[in-house]
């Protein structure tokens, strides 16, 4: 708890998760332009519920898929992130690991897919999938690189997202550190005239010790 | 093989007729030497992945259905399973290893398939289940990334290494510690472009030892399907099927002779000509 409080003052918490949010989508937006693909989505593990969640999707299906959650045994994604393996299949709908109940439910089906799992240290946090490249186009060894890549930058903004959530949550339960987290918040957003304040609160600080 | 075994620290007198091998090899190890006419048959293979569809036609019998599950901390063992193929990984890894080694004996422990929650500990409990067994292979297309079981994992693959069982794992193309493949006891397998399913290369800079055919391949999938999916996964069992020809054709081979022999037959070493 401490680790989290300390992160959650230093960060500036407040509004932090809405940076990541756009990191994630920034992220989708750029893998579905770099591979040419109709869309891109990254689903998040929730451990709890075992379940993954949809949180940033690029293209089709993008306006009302954020929050939407299914088993995470479910489909493909499901697949990758149990296996941990990387897989990219050129023909989904033959593939009956595809739920097509859940891909219609979206508003889009899929022809073909890429999907990797985003693994942050020894955790598996979720999937990052690539829908319906050009048809025209073979895929090669370098593209999964890249996909690998684009994994790696993924898995970074999921797991800050998580922290943020976390801290989120726990200045939600403890008033004072919530009162604290606002006033360094404001800080950081006031940088230029935040010198009078600093001083002010160290000087606050002397008194307390 | 000695009747008796030697003691495993030092070599005693009259011990070297004793651990004398049963067939020397040609100075020059071709492929022809290493599996020519050989089909696979009396070698056991276990496919470890989200089990195996019988009787689809890239795969024909599974001579034994195995699932792993745990309940708290009872590990349960079906040693019947009639689920099949809960998504089809499995039964593609095994119709690659039948292409290859039409007359192998295929086993599936099923491993995957209920979820996320507890999925490392399942692979280790299903990887412990099947060294016990004592299988010539083990096809791997799969890791964890849990710390907690890397210890666990590695002393099993050495156990394996030791019982003459071969752990063909799959590799990790992106930049994170995942297990088993990275332990040197194993053969660890990655991707190369080409059609070839005779096609593997030794690579000269480790982790990654092997590199078989993993892009675009057609593979068996469920409900008598197939697909063309690319991905390590494609690539392992492709060295699976070609350690169960050598082991057919030689079955005294140990896991460290038959890597050598997979070297020596590598495409980018001997068995390109």
């Amino acid at each position: 708890m401490s680790d989290d409080l300390r992160s959650a003052v230093a960060a500036g918490v407040l509004g932090a998760e809405t940076n990541y949010r756009e990191l994630l989508q920034s992220i989708v937006e750029v893998a579905r332009a770099i591979f040419r693909a109709k869309a891109s989505s990254i689903f998040l593990l929730d451990e709890e519920s075992d379940e993954l969640v949809f949180e940033a999707v690029a293209g089709e299906g993008s306006e009302s898929l954020v929050g939407r959650r299914f088993p995470s045994s479910t489909g493909i994604a499901g697949f990758v992130l149990v296996s941990r393996q990387p897989l990219v299949i050129e023909d989904v709908l033959e593939d009956p690991r595809f739920s097509r109940e859940t891909a219609e439910s979206t508003g889009f089906v899929p022809k073909g897919l890429m999907a990797v799992p985003l693994l942050h240290e020894e955790l598996a946090l979720g999937v990052l999938e690539v829908l319906d490249r050009p048809s025209d186009a073979r895929f090669t060894l370098e593209e999964m690189d890249l996909l690998g890549l684009f994994a790696g930058q993924a898995a970074i903004a999921l797991d800050l997202l998580q922290r943020a959530r976390r801290a989120q949550a726990t200045l939600d339960d403890s008033g004072e550190l919530a009162v604290l987290a606002r006033v360094a918040q404001k800080l950081e957003q006031r940088r230029d005239e935040g010198g009078a304040a600093l001083a002010l609160l160290s000087a606050l600080e002397r008194v307390l010790e | 093989m000695t009747e008796e075994p030697l003691p495993a620290w030092s070599l005693s007198a009259g011990g070297v007729e004793r651990i004398a091998l049963p067939e020397a090899w040609p100075g020059e190890v071709t492929r022809e030497w290493a599996w020519g006419g050989a089909t696979g048959a009396g070698v056991r293979v276990c496919i470890l992945d989200s089990g195996v569809e019988t009787n689809h036609p890239l795969v024909g019998e599974v001579q034994q259905s195995v699932a792993i599950s745990i309940e708290g901390d009872e590990v349960g063992v079906e040693e019947h399973d009639t689920a099949g193929d809960l998504c089809g990984h499995g039964t593609a890894c095994a119709g690659i290893v039948r292409a290859l080694a039409p007359e192998s004996e295929l086993a599936s422990v099923r491993v995957l398939g209920a979820g996320f929650t507890g999925s490392g500990q399942v692979l280790l409990e299903g990887l412990r289940w099947a060294v016990e067994q004592g299988y010539d292979v083990i096809n791997m297309s799969l890791s964890t990334t849990k710390q907690k079981f890397a210890s666990l994992l590695h002393q099993l693959a050495d156990s394996a290494y030791f019982r003459r069982t071969m752990l063909v794992a799959s590799a990790h193309n992106m930049p994170v510690e995942s297990y088993p493949w990275r332990f040197s006891s194993v053969i660890s397998v990655g991707s190369h472009d080409q059609p070839d399913p005779f096609a593997y290369f030794y690579n000269p800079t480790p982790p990654v030892e092997f590199f078989a055919r993993g892009v675009d391949v057609e593979v068996a999938w469920t409900g008598g399907g197939r697909l063309v999916c690319t991905g390590n996964s494609f690539a392992t069992p492709h060295i699976a099927g070609i350690a169960a020809l050598m082991l057919s054709k030689h079955r005294e081979l140990t896991p460290f002779q038959l890597k050598s022999l997979l070297y020596l037959t590598a495409s980018n070493v001997g068995g390109g000509a």
